[in-house]
């Protein structure tokens, strides 16, 4: 059973691809169907799980067994990944279900769909690895299939570009991840993850030097892994490709860059957390990484106009609230809350999606409005994913984030009070621009030029059934599971897959903390509406008095044009001086063509010989003929 | 008076050896004008061979010298009768004119 939760959407990759030519219907079943199967097993090892503590590792393959490196294929069922198994495949099949629908005018279905089923293949490798390199062979892999999606649409040049950023600053990231697990292995000796976590508390008080610094190795190695962590969750410094990436198709954004590949990050950090409890350092840069994180992209998603990029912020902020959730040592809330933004996060996209579906492919949120009597159960499932990701009572977002913050107060250090501060602050930053999104979208009144508002309709069955099952999902996640997973026995739920080496202490949080939230939470609704409905002139009076800082903000505090002055022109210049002087000037020049145009002069000379004249024959050979027997008068 | 030795005989030779060779080269003109220098050539051989023959009192240069002339006149008959059918193909048999072995 779990080596079919794993395999089939491989087969769905390769059937669907090769079945292209049978039309496109039986591809898109083939795939959609193994992955719904697919999920359906993750949801049946999950339940037995949770009911018979039936965990295990299962070993596929053994990969490399060279002296006493040893990597194996292998399937590692434990809670953590069980809950991952879960969030991918379920996305996954019901992303799956919504592409034949939103794809419906595309020519190249059978690739998307592979494409998809390739992602989820690398992401479920990735989560049930047991090991440091198997776990790098599916993130290479999700990231692969990121470049392929974002860069599905390859006519489109915008597209290409978003991708190839995509891919080179995930290299940055990978490359951090790659030297920490090429540091583990040299001072552990092994790279599978029990024997790795064994091995870390005699390590603890080890030091190294790294480039001329005395370093503490597990704080290094905690550092290089959260790059790697830092690339794939798009965190700050490394966040700037995510936004683009939203040049990929929708349902693309809703697997890949919401709800599954970069929680990815999260999932390293969290499987890691019998490194990271070793080094406190390491943990506090990744909650003061995850805070500016949270707060910078909510910031940054107030004044956004593209419906789908506001998303993608949004997604960026909430990973930074798993990560200092991680780095405030609450790896267990981090998960829930990775859980139930996976639902509530999917269900914007793809309502999004749903939106600019019907819309003829309109993504600016300035051109739209008064939509929520046409599109009526996309309106409904935008609401209710945007309850859920403000953290609106008894959705489920509410219990994750909230359980965020108070944990973060709960660890009695500064950075946790710190963290539950920006988490709060970020929280009504967050319901703010959600509700812009709402309210500018499918209020106010209707702004599209090119479309009559006659011609707007709602979508069909296939992208209403995942939204469907999603809102379900959004609403109950957090009030079923939270028992399981932040309840009173969580210690008991994770077992080993979480080591916490300081327990929370059990008092109450102060009543006005748990209070806070809630309240901002509902009271940024009537406040949006006056603002964004009501009485936008405030607004327009605000951006014109406090230009500098709206502009500071729309052009996403300057990274973009900051990365592109100190990395990318530099690196261009580089290239550009290599490529002219290096290779065509000296390779080039001496090498391959050099060559040739001398045999070319050579041979040019030599046919100038071959006058064709009968004279010039004989006095050659005469003059030959001279020369030997003058050599030979000579030196007999 | 000088008397006349085997070296005059070689210089002789060597002379109109060089003359032929020179002539094969040096002419522009006629291809003809090549068959003869060739001609010349041989002849130069021959009166080595004969003046050798003399000197050392030994027949079979002689001999050699009259085999040559045969075959020369054999090959002289060849040789014109080429020259002969390529100037009915071409029309001329001026050497600068004969290059189609040009490279």
């Amino acid at each position: 059973m779990e080596y079919a939760a794993i395999f089939l959407p491989l087969f769905g990759t390769i059937a669907g691809y090769l079945s292209r030519y049978l039309g496109d219907i039986i591809s898109q079943l083939l795939t959609t169907a193994s992955v719904c199967l697919s999920a359906v097993l993750s949801i049946v090892i999950f339940y037995n799980g949770i009911t018979h503590d039936s965990y295990g590792n299962y070993l596929i393959y053994e990969w490399i067994s060279s002296g006493n490196f040893q990597a194996n294929w292998s399937i590692n069922i434990d809670p953590l990944s069980s809950i991952m198994l879960i969030v991918v495949t379920l996305v996954s099949a019901l992303v799956h279900i919504y592409s034949i629908g939103y794809m419906s005018h595309d020519p190249n279905k059978p690739r998307f769909m592979s494409y998809l089923s390739l992602f989820t293949f690398s992401m479920l490798v990735l989560v049930v690895s047991d090991n440091f390199l198997q776990l790098f062979f599916g993130w290479e892999g999700v990231g692969l299939s990121s470049y392929l999606l974002i860069g599905f649409w390859y006519k489109k040049d915008s597209a290409n570009k978003a991708a190839i950023k995509a891919f080179i600053v995930n290299r940055v990231g990978d490359f951090g991840f790659a030297i920490g697990i090429f540091l583990i292995f040299l001072f552990f000796g092994t790279l599978n993850y029990n024997e790795v976590f064994q091995l870390v508390p005699s390590f603890s008080e080890k030091t190294i030097n790294f480039i001329g610094f005395d370093t503490n190795l597990i704080t290094l190695v905690c550092l290089f892994l959260f790059v790697g962590a830092m690339g794939k969750s798009a965190q700050f410094f490394l966040h700037t490709w995510l936004p683009d990436a939203m040049e990929g198709p929708t349902p693309v954004s809703a697997l890949i860059h919401a709800a599954t590949m970069v929680t990815a990050g999260v999932f390293l950090v969290v499987r890691c957390s019998p490194i990271f409890e070793y080094s406190q350092f390491a943990l506090n840069f990744v909650a003061i990484i995850g805070m500016i994180t949270a707060f910078f992209a909510a910031t940054v998603a107030i004044v956004q106009n593209d419906i789908k990029k506001i998303i993608a912020y949004s997604t960026c902020s909430q990973l930074g609230y798993m990560f200092f959730a991680a780095g405030v040592g609450a790896y267990h809330v981090a998960i829930f809350h990775l859980f139930t933004h996976a639902f509530f996060k999917a269900l914007l996209f793809l309502g999004s999606g749903s939106v600019i579906h019907s819309m003829n492919n309109e993504q600016d949120i300035r051109n739209m409005g008064n939509l929520w009597k046409k599109m009526p159960f996309t309106w409904i499932s935008m609401i209710v994913g945007t309850l859920a990701l403000t953290g609106f009572p008894l959705l489920s977002g509410y219990y994750s984030k909230d359980a965020i913050i108070e944990f973060a107060y709960l660890s009695h250090t500064n950075v946790g009070y710190f963290a539950a501060a920006v988490g709060i602050i970020t929280a009504l930053l967050t319901a703010i621009y959600s509700w812009r999104l709402i309210f500018k979208t499918f209020h106010g009144k209707f702004n599209n030029e090119k479309l009559s508002r006659a011609d707007i309709h709602e979508s069909g069955f296939s992208i209403t059934l995942p939204l469907a099952v999603l809102i379900l999902g959004s609403v109950f996640s957090g009030f079923l599971f939270k028992d399981y997973l932040i309840g009173h026995h969580y210690v008991e739920f994770w077992g080993s897959s979480i080591l916490l080496l300081k327990q929370f202490s059990h008092e109450q949080v102060p009543s006005w903390l748990l209070y806070l939230t809630p309240f901002l939470v509902t009271f940024s609704i009537p406040l949006s509406y006056y603002l964004f409905v009501k009485n936008v002139k405030i607004l327009e009076q605000i951006k014109l008095r406090h230009k500098k800082i709206y502009k500071f903000l729309i052009n996403k505090w300057y990274f973009d044009e900051i990365y592109d002055f100190i990395f990318i022109k530099p690196i261009k210049l580089i290239g550009l001086f290599f490529w002219r002087s290096g290779d065509i000037k000296t390779i080039d020049r001496f090498g391959p063509d050099g060559i040739s145009k001398l045999v070319k002069i050579i041979s040019n000379k030599a046919t100038k010989l071959q006058s064709g004249y009968i004279f010039d024959y004989a006095f050659i050979m005469l003059l030959g003929f001279s020369l030997l027997l003058t050599f030979f008068i000579i030196y007999k | 008076m000088i008397e006349v030795g085997l070296g005059h005989y070689l210089t002789f030779g060597a002379i109109i050896f060089s003359i032929g060779t020179l002539g094969i080269f040096v002419n522009r003109k006629n291809v003809i004008v090549i068959l003869m220098s060739i001609e010349l050539i041989l002849l130069a051989v021959n009166i080595n061979l004969v003046s050798f023959s003399i000197y050392l009192e030994d027949i079979t240069g002689q001999i050699f010298t009259m085999l040559i002339l045969t075959v020369a006149a054999a090959e002289a008959a060849i040789g014109l009768a080429i020259i002969v059918s390529y100037y009915r193909n071409k029309g001329s048999v001026r050497v600068e004119e004969i290059n189609e072995m040009k490279g």
